[in-house]
């Protein structure tokens, strides 16, 4: 019981971090219209800004907060110098220009890096654990995340449902022309909302580094993930997003948790160890599959585009 | 086309000559290496030109071809290491699975439109992907040696390189002849059709979804023979060889060179993977001036050069290669 709850967090944890990805991602679909395959060289970038800026100003909230920051002139450099021309072409232009960027990247951070991975170390009120439940030990850090996730999920509810700006990105999603007829300034709007959707990846890609190993190519594996939440979600829909994001993760945590331990309960212990591993790789694909055979627009499809 | 002495004509027959003769000039000089990077090119755009057949004349945009190189790779891989090499068995192994997966595939995507396809299809991959991984007997995560290429009942030996590159040459040919054979037929006119406006061949009476439907499992079948020959050339099966990558690769390859246009895919081929190789060593000429020694490392990060490099051609020649060199927008 103890470890399915613990399992729970863990999917969680994944889930909103899908999440901060997933809701950039969606955003510049949405908005912009544009297939973005080098969201996931920002989540990398963020990463690698955070391990530099924290091992620089030897603090890891400083760090943070300067990654946050430069990740988010990368992301508005690159709209304003390659991607803004990009919008209103085809979908496939779109995937062989941002596929250009991601080589780009990944080349120039190997340039300025090394080839070889960054590891970014915890400050030690991070680095402890506590108790979430008697007897259930949990990493501090993991729950900071969950809990900066979770507050970065409401701030950007609040950002788009309740202010100005918000106003105009939902508008944006809904008629792009017709905002532009009256009068606002489309192209400042589009460069702010990359920014925005950059900045959300690169917190996520920060918030993973001390976790994971800094390395090159990390952003390609999560950006499917992140393009599997979205399609789930509808794209458009910030809120599809989240509710599909946290679905993901928990199936795909879950998944590889209890799948084989349920398979020895039906076939062989030699077949179970065979299959389920694949299966619970596959298990989002399945989900993605399901959700698309029923519903070709995903759950929650943005209102009529 | 207007005349046969223009521009992209040309280019084309020039290519065409320069595939053909290669192993002339890589039999002289006994430059093997280069044969091999030839092979590759050839093998890989049959896999371009089967995606072009969906992608360009049936805007269907499947962001999981690799899936199809891997089933044909894997066909041949797990067919020799159960001591079956025949070719006569293998080929035909390769391309029926490849096929009956396109048909599952294709009967559920089909149903979805423009980005939902491209996300489905690269969903169906990663499932694939993901059986070839868990694949133990078969070598799992670290894939499949195969140690004798497929047998053609002693007609041809393809462990001969040069037998092997005409072979896969050859097939080459007779795809991209289908394939110019099948998109100006009633058939190819139907799918094109279907691209430009779906509703309105519905109500002229065309079940389109089955038309479509069977164009997708042409090319996945065209693209499952290209995985078969790839296993052979590289003689090894992995699941690395159907990684997601690889069908964004693919896309590139075809946008690069010209979506529905006969030759573009082939010419994009050959573009990405010429540079592929080419590059590091112009880029080490280049900066031999400025850096000296430290040169031939500059020549590493030749993916800093590549990368802008696909997103000008993007962004000022729209329709590829091929569009540019014809010097027409894209329809």
């Amino acid at each position: 019981m103890l470890l399915v709850l613990e399992q729970c967090l863990n999917g969680l944890q994944l889930g909103l971090l899908l999440f901060l990805l997933a809701a950039g991602l969606t955003l510049v679909f949405g908005i912009m219209d544009l297939v973005n395959l080098a969201h996931g060289s920002l989540y990398m970038i963020g990463a690698y800004f955070a391990a530099t800026f924290t091992a620089l100003t030897g603090s890891f909230l400083a760090g943070a907060l300067l990654a946050l920051g430069a990740t988010l002139l990368v992301g508005m450099s690159v709209e304003v110098v390659a991607l803004r021309r990009l919008y209103g072409r085809d979908h496939l232009d779109h995937v062989l220009g941002t596929f250009g960027l991601i080589l780009f990247f990944n080349e120039l951070v190997r340039l300025i890096w090394g080839p070889a991975g960054l590891t970014v170390p915890l400050p030690d009120w991070l680095n402890t654990a506590v108790p979430v439940m008697p007897g259930l030990l949990y990493p501090t850090y993991r729950i900071a995340i969950i809990a900066m996730s979770l507050l970065v999920a409401l701030l950007l509810y609040l950002l788009v449902m309740r202010t100005r700006l918000g106003m105009l990105i939902r508008a944006g999603a809904s008629n792009r022309e017709m905002v532009g007829a009256l009068g606002v300034n489309i192209q400042l709007l589009y460069t702010l909302v990359f920014g925005l959707g950059a900045a959300l990846a690169g917190l996520a890609g920060l918030m993973q580094a001390p976790i994971l190993t800094v390395a090159i190519g990390m952003g390609e594996n999560i950006l499917i993930l992140a393009f599997v939440v979205i399609i789930i979600g509808g794209i458009g829909s910030i809120r599809g997003a989240f509710i599909a994001s946290i679905l993901v993760g928990l199936a795909d945590t879950l998944g590889r948790g209890f799948l084989p331990e349920l398979f020895k309960l039906v076939v062989s212990p030699a077949a179970a160890a065979a299959a389920a591993p694949a299966l619970s790789s596959m298990l989002i694909y399945l989900i993605m599959a399901a959700v698309l055979v029923l519903r070709p627009e995903g759950l929650f499809p943005a209102a009529n585009r | 086309m207007t005349g046969l002495l223009d521009l992209r004509s040309l280019v084309v027959a020039a290519l065409l000559v320069l595939l053909a003769a290669l192993p002339l000039y890589t039999g002289l000089t006994g430059n093997q290496f280069l044969l091999s990077v030839f092979t590759r090119i050839v093998v890989l755009a049959i896999a371009a030109v089967s995606l072009n057949l969906i992608m360009g004349y049936g805007g269907m945009v499947s962001f999981g071809h690799a899936a199809y190189i891997g089933i044909g790779g894997y066909a041949v891989g797990i067919l020799a290491s159960e001591g079956v090499t025949s070719g006569l068995v293998q080929l035909p192994v390769a391309l029926a699975v490849s096929a009956l997966f396109a048909l599952a595939v294709g009967a559920l995507s089909l149903r979805t439109r423009g980005v939902y396809f491209i996300m489905i299809t690269l969903a169906f991959a990663q499932m694939i992907y993901y059986v070839a991984v868990g694949l133990s007997r078969y070598g799992g995560d670290d894939g499949l040696t195969i140690y004798r290429r497929s047998q053609l009942a002693g007609v041809l030996d393809l462990s001969n390189k040069t037998v092997f590159y005409y072979f896969c040459l050859a097939w080459l040919a007779a795809t991209v002849v289908l394939v110019w054979r099948l998109v100006n037929s009633r058939f190819g006119m139907v799918i094109r059709g279907a691209r430009s406006n779906d509703r309105r061949m519905r109500a002229i009476g065309f079940p389109t979804f089955r038309y479509r439907l069977v164009c997708f499992v042409i090319s996945g079948t065209l693209c499952g023979l290209s995985g078969a020959l790839l296993a052979n050339h590289t003689d090894f099966v992995s699941p690395a060889m159907m990684h997601w990558t690889r069908s964004g690769d693919l896309i590139v390859m075809v946008v690069l060179g010209g979506m529905g246009s006969l030759f573009g895919p082939l010419i994009g081929t050959v573009t990405l993977l010429v540079l592929e190789e080419a590059l590091p060593v112009i880029i080490g000429l280049l900066a031999w001036p400025l850096l000296g020694a430290g040169a031939a490392r500059a020549g590493e990060y030749w993916q800093l050069v590549l990368g802008p490099l696909l997103l000008l051609i993007v962004l000022y020649a729209r329709g590829g290669i091929d569009g540019m060199l014809s010097g027409a927008r894209r329809a």
